[in-house]
């Protein structure tokens, strides 16, 4: 089925089968693979990417589903020169990943949040990656890498916050 | 993880969807998808074709009429929490809503899939179980039944939806303006996952703070939701040993069921202070409001 999708600001059109979810159309069609796929039935989180700025898990959307849906994923966080964005340079910074399988879910919910609440608590953080597991880091660094993204987006004199995913 | 070959439609109106889902006995009805694609993709489900009815746009949004508010059924769960109508005129509603799934799933999930679904352990049944709101379906001709709550949950992931018929809207009354208070509590492994036990409860306070009605439901314990008649506790002040003596009465009967997470002992005694809590905390919120 022709379905036109726009990831990242770019538009592709594709042709895609009815049964195949989002995820597996970014990694395995668009060769996207910041994306990962952890359970496949919407247990994990490893998955989420930004579906119009919310948190979405790409399990559980058709690629079909996702027509003329503005779609993001980590590699559209920055300009692909290397640079990291402020919530990944924080989760590096107060070491809020370990073996890395949780993490692109993880920044993109940490995203989600920070597009709606720039002064987020600890309750609102916890609340936010509520539906992503991680087995590495106890969530304790997480909870501090989104607090301290959060923290820099509002002293920054670049980006404001909720305008860093642009 | 790959689900059977199907095929997929994003009819735009309901009488389009209604004929799709008419002609085939094993088209499936697909809203946000959030428990559907799981089950798709374990291949418990296997349709024939998905009628994805998510951009009908009649079937989006929340209306306040003069004594109702009533909601599209394929209203996102993440747009009726942040309501303030619902927060307003269906405060019991606005507080379960905060326990349906986690931020990534109820940006997708519609309030109306999870009426349809039917899960025992799901919050916005509960919900209008306690407070008998209405479930609205349409057909291909465009002519609506209503169905109670009671009547419609028959079993878990079963209800009494009639064949070829879409759900369209829940209605729910308003709130009236004597002080309404409401409390919900559930026990589950981890925050957000399918509750063991759950309780709903609403009460109305009359000018001289005595109770003029409360209503209870129980969820997450047995087949389906259930109603449980606390009727006794109007005219009372809603002490705490009213409100013990009351929940111990009408749990007396209540079916609880075993499984893996759970004992049904365990369940009929989680239910009753979940109970008393939900009672607790809706006396309070009532108290409040009544300053």
């Amino acid at each position: 089925m022709k379905t036109e999708l726009t990831v990242n600001g770019r538009t592709h059109v594709v042709e895609i089968e009815p049964r195949t979810t989002l995820l597996d159309v970014l990694r395995d069609g668009l060769g996207l693979t910041a994306t990962h796929a952890g359970c496949e039935h919407g247990v994990c989180g490893a998955c989420t990417v930004l579906v119009d700025g919310e948190a979405v898990r790409s399990c559980l959307i058709l690629g079909v589903q996702a027509d003329g849906l503005d779609i993001r994923t980590v590699e559209g966080l920055t300009s692909g020169d290397g640079t990291l964005d402020i919530v990944q340079d924080a989760f590096c910074e107060t070491h809020g990943l370990q073996c890395g399988y949780c993490t692109s879910g993880m920044i993109l919910a940490a995203h989600a949040l920070l597009r709606v609440n720039a002064t987020p608590d600890e309750e609102d953080i916890r609340e936010a990656i509520s539906g992503n597991i991680c087995r590495c880091t106890g969530y304790q660094q997480i909870v501090e890498a989104i607090a301290l993204a959060a923290e820099r987006m509002r002293t920054s004199n670049v980006l404001g916050a909720g305008e860093v995913v642009k | 993880m790959k689900p059977v070959q199907f095929d997929y439609v994003r009819p735009r109106t309901v009488e389009d969807a209604c004929g799709i889902l008419a002609g085939d006995m094993d088209a499936r009805v697909l809203a946000g998808g959030q428990t559907l694609v799981p089950m798709l993709a374990m291949r418990l489900s296997r349709p024939s074709v998905l009628v994805d009815i998510t951009r009908i746009e009649a079937l989006r949004g929340i209306t306040l009429t003069d004594d109702t508010v009533e909601i599209g059924a394929v209203t996102r769960q993440a747009a009726a929490l942040a309501s303030e109508v619902i927060r307003d005129e269906v405060p019991l509603l606005a507080k379960a809503l905060r326990h349906v799934g986690h931020p990534p799933t109820r940006s997708r999930g519609t309030v109306g899939g999870s009426v349809a679904h039917g899960d025992p352990s799901a919050e916005i049944p509960l919900v209008m179980t306690v407070l008998g709101a209405g479930i609205v379906f349409t057909d291909d001709d465009g002519e609506e039944e209503a169905f109670e709550p009671a009547d419609f949950f028959i079993g878990p992931m079963l209800t009494s939806a009639p064949m070829g018929g879409l759900l369209s809207r829940l209605v729910f009354s308003r709130r009236g303006s004597a002080p309404t208070g409401t409390g919900f509590r559930e026990i589950a492994s981890r925050r957000s996952d399918y509750a063991f036990a759950s309780a709903g409860a609403q009460v109305v306070l009359k000018a001289d703070g005595t109770c003029a009605e409360a209503l209870l439901g129980i969820g997450s314990v047995g087949d389906t939701p259930v109603a449980v008649d606390v009727a006794g506790l109007s005219g009372t002040r809603l002490t705490d040993r009213d409100i013990r003596g009351a929940v111990a009465e009408a749990l007396e009967d209540l079916e609880t069921v075993d499984d893996l997470h759970a004992t049904a002992r365990y369940r009929k005694r989680a239910a009753a202070r979940l109970a008393e809590l939900a009672l607790t905390e809706a006396r309070d919120d009532a108290l409040e409001q009544a300053g």
